[in-house]
């Protein structure tokens, strides 16, 4: 039954993907990005992922297009959406792809316990960060705890980008200013 | 879209749930799915649909940019700071097990305070992307 | 099994698409789109990786013994955070470029590029 619901999930994902492809219209190929931010979210509950559904709901289809709607009204609503080198994007694309495909036939099937992904540094985490660590939840232990050293690097780069952000976007302003004097 | 009541009045009625969806998140990660990145964008997410509704000038007296600033930079601080005292209490940078007598209890101190600077960092972060983004024109 | 591979062969198929977008759309708005949809099979590819038969979410209690991969969950969580970071860079560059440039199509770029030369 779960098998179900992940194919049927992930088709109506892939298809969401198609469907941005042919979009004409900015805005709505912006609200399709949106819909599939929360589709993937969905399929991470079925993937037993709750704590990354949690965060790609709120940032994939909450933050994330807010701040496309807001880049976009910033930019002008009159974009042309053209494309260009239709075949040999097509070509490479499907090279690529098809590569990647037959790369999968060496790989274990999805859920099995006996995969090689299973049975290294996940096992450790499984069973001792109870008496380890002492909280129930393992992603918050591995997350802040095992791997404290790797979050405060990410939360370095969150906070990097906002500078940059910042960086781009106000010396402009103050750019206007001068050029006004 | 600022002046249609319904969406004023049900937004009015979602924020503070979602506010304090936040916290809950933020603060019960340890026994529940969440911690500080998820609460930090939920708490965010809250702050910005206000902005949305109200404008930015109303938000600004709630968060401003310069508090999101400093709160950015403090909460990323906090992170490497709880490091820095568990160097001082004589083990290695970010090994909880020093920060009280139990280790099993230090562990709970020091996921606490890591997951508030990630929280802090993370809302702050974001509204102020959010606040750069609807202050250009 | 048919679903053995499945969530493998969904993943490459929206970086194919992802991938497809970048390069075949002129408009460097919908270039960040795609580069989403990119990242966001990446994301797809390491929660199946975690999977595991059986599993619940792994969140320690007495009524389950087996968990699903807790690593990949912290990877793609903070990764999620990171990606909307760079994200907004990004966005940022293209709206600086769109007030130098006035357009934000890449060949008419290029095209004013050549006429100040």
């Amino acid at each position: 039954m779960e098998d179900i619901i992940i194919i049927f999930l992930l088709s109506l994902l892939a298809i969401t993907a198609i469907a941005i492809i042919f979009m004409r219209n900015m805005l709505s190929v912006i609200m399709l990005g949106s819909i599939y931010s929360l589709l993937s979210a969905v399929i991470f509950v079925v993937l037993d992922a709750v704590d990354v559904a949690f965060t790609e709901a709120a940032v994939g289809a909450g933050i994330s297009s807010v701040l496309f709607l807001s880049a976009f009204a910033v930019t002008g609503k009159r974009q042309v959406l053209k494309q260009k080198n239709k075949l040999i994007a097509f070509v490479t694309v499907s090279l690529t792809a098809a590569a990647l495909i037959y790369a999968t036939s060496d790989m274990p099937y999805v859920g099995d316990p006996n995969a090689p992904v299973q049975t290294h540094v996940a096992a450790r985490y499984i069973e001792q960060s109870g008496s380890e660590v002492g909280i129930p939840n393992m992603v918050t232990a591995v997350l802040a705890s095992y791997r404290g050293f790797d979050t405060l690097g990410e939360v370095a780069v969150v906070f990097t980008a906002m500078i940059a952000v910042l960086l781009l976007l106000l010396r402009r302003e103050e750019e206007e200013l001068d050029r006004e004097k | 879209m600022k002046n249609n009541p319904v969406i004023k009045q049900t937004s009015f009625l979602l924020i503070p749930v979602i506010l304090l969806f936040g916290l809950y998140v933020q603060f019960h990660g340890d026994y529940s799915p969440g911690g500080g990145f998820q609460a930090g964008v939920i708490f965010a997410s809250g702050l910005i649909l206000y902005a949305l509704i109200e404008g930015q000038a109303k938000a600004e007296q709630v968060f401003s940019m310069r508090l999101a600033r400093i709160l950015s930079a403090s909460g990323l601080l906090l992170y490497a700071g709880i490091g820095v005292a568990s160097m001082f209490l004589g083990a290695n940078f970010l090994d909880y097990n020093v920060l009280a007598d139990d280790p099993l209890q230090g562990q709970h101190w020091g996921i606490f305070w890591v997951e508030l600077g990630v929280g802090l960092t993370v809302t702050s972060v974001m509204l102020s992307i959010f606040y750069a983004f609807t202050n250009f024109k | 099994m048919l679903s053995g591979l499945y969530n493998y062969w969904i993943a490459i198929l929206l970086m194919a698409i992802g991938f497809y977008i970048v390069i075949a759309h002129s408009n460097l708005f919908t270039k960040m789109i795609g580069l989403n949809i990119f990242q966001t099979s990446v994301f797809i590819l390491f929660i199946s990786m975690g999977k595991v038969d059986g599993g619940t979410a792994p969140i320690l209690s007495e009524a389950y013994t087996a968990y699903s991969n807790p690593l990949p969950h912290v990877l793609i969580l903070t990764a999620i955070v990171v990606s909307v970071a760079t994200t907004a860079v990004g966005l940022a560059l293209i709206v600086s470029i769109n007030r130098r440039y006035k357009t934000l199509d890449e060949h008419e770029i290029e095209q004013q590029e050549l006429e100040q030369e």
